[in-house]
């Protein structure tokens, strides 16, 4: 059997490329649909906005600094997804990963504008801000049977009201905005090292983007080349198993957590830190940027690399978003876009083990038919 | 005071009707975490209809028409987990948050494609039913009676029948603890799960327009229902599966909510001068700290959230 040469439609790597493909075609058929129900003359040139983003505007220059501009919020969102799909191979549905970003967004904003701390003693202390918050989903999980979903959301409500409160005093005077971290503390903001200029001298492009990708790697290498990882992986596939062989179940759940959330605060800090935005000490809703980790994740194939291209995908189309006409159409279209390919996401198990056992079938028939020749 | 007992009542109905739809899905063996778009969807269809339907609608009739559509929204809505999560054998947990991400999404579109239709120049989310609102309201004395909090109150009564003295319940329960058990002796898993599934579309849709009618009388659907359908399976699992039990959850639960709408009527309480975001937290602090002392000896059903396969007897 294993000489047996396999066609390419059987790779697993090709058949999660082609499933997370799949999504993204459905996704964006089901948004165009939407479009034109809501106002069918100018649907086409919708999408095409949507799919463009960046790519509308004509000079070369300008395409690069908004290209840059997309780029400056990938970064957190791969760091969510990667905070998530670590979670997720040890069996935890991280979904408090969006306030772990929200802590970590707190926290080294009041590093920098209240302690005024230089960067790269606010980035860490992003990351204690979402471990520590982690913990405690993990703490509940592990000790006391907390399902992870639940007490996630609840922290996420609790890290928001905490940090809005939090950062009330770095606030502007005249708006529910922090005051800018650059003209307040310079020192905080994340060094570009000349890769602003790449993106037509876009300030905000710093060495976040590629230090989220450096992340992605090294999930990777942990994931799959330490013992830690193999621990991890093992839990998430049988827990009990793991438990048998003598893996630390308990501990390793508290810790997967951990660097997950650190991995939240970490790309929460990479946004707020390069001055791109500020934090509205009103919001009353939690920031989307953790659930659209969770659909980076899912698309990616549940795959570090793959999540470095899903996360482009989703803030590419996220922020396409904000090109449509706004009196006609709501940008958050591009919300329901992402939101779609996660549910469809759920369908790629399924579509897996169909294409697998249709393979099978073929090949099983191909066999009879060979020996009655 | 009395204002403090009328909101405790609205919110526990909330979390009454949408804990009893977690009930039903999860003693069916499918955890419904997209509760919270259930609600949220349920909420766009009731708020729609009170605002589409002429003011001048009896108010009999309007009750009928808001609650009809917002219970088939629901189970509309709540097919989406059906079709999924039974037929497809997808993670629950995923299908669960897509669906909130979904609910959000689109009643965000929806609303405001309504909105800028009418008038390019409003593109906020926001629906208003001031007047519709009224048909739901009875006054008496100062206490501002709301025909939801009957309607709960029914709700309970006939889930507690239907679950423990019918044998559609028992039936349904046992595809939660046991499916293959269920299975063998002639039940249809898929179909009871099916059902499970969309009565907690139906109570999930009606809870949503119970929630955003609570108190106000517009709602901002950007903000979605601000977790409540979480809120409501922590009361859920506190009530141990069981709905008498969450009923009285649900009241505990409903009074911290409702202290976050009016503690500054009370003289202690806004002597301590507390920022509003503190209330505004209680609810999920309560409900953390009741999770992690009840979720130990959890009786939840045994089978939930792993798909039934017949070949795994």
């Amino acid at each position: 059997m294993k000489a047996e040469k396999k066609g390419f439609l059987a790779n697993e790597g090709f058949q999660s490329v082609l499933a997370s493909f799949l999504c993204i075609l459905v996704g964006i058929l089901f948004g165009y649909i939407v479009l034109l129900l809501i106002n069918g003359e100018g649907a086409n040139k919708a999408i095409l906005a949507i799919l463009k983003n960046f790519m509308t505007y004509p000079s070369r220059a300008a395409q690069m600094k908004y290209l840059g501009n997309t780029l400056v919020k990938t970064a957190p969102l791969l760091m969510c997804a990667l905070s998530v799909q670590f979670c997720y191979k040890a069996g935890l549905f991280n979904i408090g990963v969006a306030g772990q970003y929200v802590a970590g967004a707190g926290m080294c904003l009041y590093a920098a504008l209240i302690w005024k701390l230089p960067w790269f003693l606010c980035v860490p202390f992003a990351m204690l801000a979402g471990a520590a918050l982690a913990a405690v989903t993990g703490f509940l999980k592990a000790y006391r049977n907390v399902n992870e979903v639940i007490s996630g959301i609840m922290l996420n409500w609790i890290t928001l009201y905490s940090v809005n409160m939090l950062l009330s005093p770095a606030k502007e005077v005249s708006s529910p905005y922090t005051v800018q971290v650059a003209s307040t503390n310079p020192s905080a903001l994340i060094p570009s090292m000349g890769l602003g200029s790449l993106f037509s001298k876009n300030k905000y492009v710093t060495i976040a983007i590629p230090l989220s990708i450096l992340c992605a790697l090294l999930i990777w290498i942990v994931l799959n080349k330490t013992v830690f990882g193999y621990e991890l992986r093992a839990t998430g596939l049988n827990k009990d198993a793991a438990k048998y062989s003598g893996m630390k179940e308990k501990k390793n759940t508290i810790l997967t957590l951990m660097i997950g959330g650190a991995l939240a605060g970490m790309g929460a800090s990479f946004l707020y830190l390069s001055g791109y935005e500020q934090w509205s000490c009103t919001q009353s809703s939690v920031p989307g940027m953790g659930f659209n980790g969770i659909a980076a994740t899912f698309l990616g194939g549940l795959h570090p690399i793959g999540t470095v291209f899903s996360s482009y995908f989703i803030q590419h189309i996220t922020s396409g978003g904000s090109f449509l006409d706004k009196a006609v159409y709501p940008s958050q279209i591009s919300d329901l876009i992402s939101s779609i390919i996660i549910y469809l996401c759920g369908f790629v198990l399924f579509f897996k083990t169909f294409l697998n056992s249709r393979l099978s079938a073929r090949q099983d028939a191909g066999r009879k038919g060979g020996s009655g020749k | 005071m009395i204002l403090l007992l009328q909101y405790t009542l609205l919110f526990a109905s909330v979390l009454l009707l949408v804990a009893l739809g977690g009930c039903f899905s999860e003693h069916s063996g499918v955890i419904n975490l997209g509760l919270e778009g259930v609600m949220v969807m349920g909420s766009l269809g009731g708020a729609l209809t009170m605002r589409f339907l002429p003011a001048q609608t009896p108010a009999f009739v309007m009750i009928f028409c808001v609650v009809l559509v917002s219970v088939l929204s629901g189970m509309l809505y709540s097919s989406l987990l059906g079709i999924a999560g039974i037929n497809f054998k997808a993670d629950q947990t995923l299908v669960g948050t897509a669906m909130n991400m979904l609910a959000a999404a689109a009643a965000t579109v929806i609303v405001k494609s309504i909105n800028i239709a009418e008038n390019p120049d409003n593109v906020s989310s926001t629906v208003q039913y001031v007047n519709a609102k009224k048909a739901f309201l009875v006054n008496i004395g100062s206490f501002q009676f709301n025909w939801f909090m009957l309607i709960a109150l029914c709700m309970l009564g006939v889930s507690h029948i239907l679950l423990y003295k019918t044998r559609f319940g028992l039936r349904l329960m046992a595809c939660g603890e046991h499916p293959q058990a269920a299975d063998s002796v002639g039940i249809n898993v898929a179909r009871m799960r099916w059902a499970g599934v969309l009565i907690s579309g139906f109570l999930g849709g009606l809870g949503g327009i119970v929630y955003i009618t609570a108190g106000v009388s517009e709602w901002k659907f950007e903000t979605g229902v601000a977790g409540f359908g979480f809120l409501a399976l922590a009361v859920m699992i506190f009530g141990q599966w069981k709905p008498l039990n969450i009923a009285l959850a649900a009241l505990l639960f409903g009074f911290f909510r409702a202290l976050s709408n009016v503690y500054s009527g009370f003289a202690l309480l806004a002597a301590l001068k507390l920022p509003g975001s503190v209330y505004n937290m209680m609810p999920y602090i309560i409900s953390l700290l009741v999770l992690a002392f009840t979720s130990r000896n959890s009786r939840a059903p045994k089978a939930e959230g792993i798909p039934y396969d017949k070949g795994s007897r």
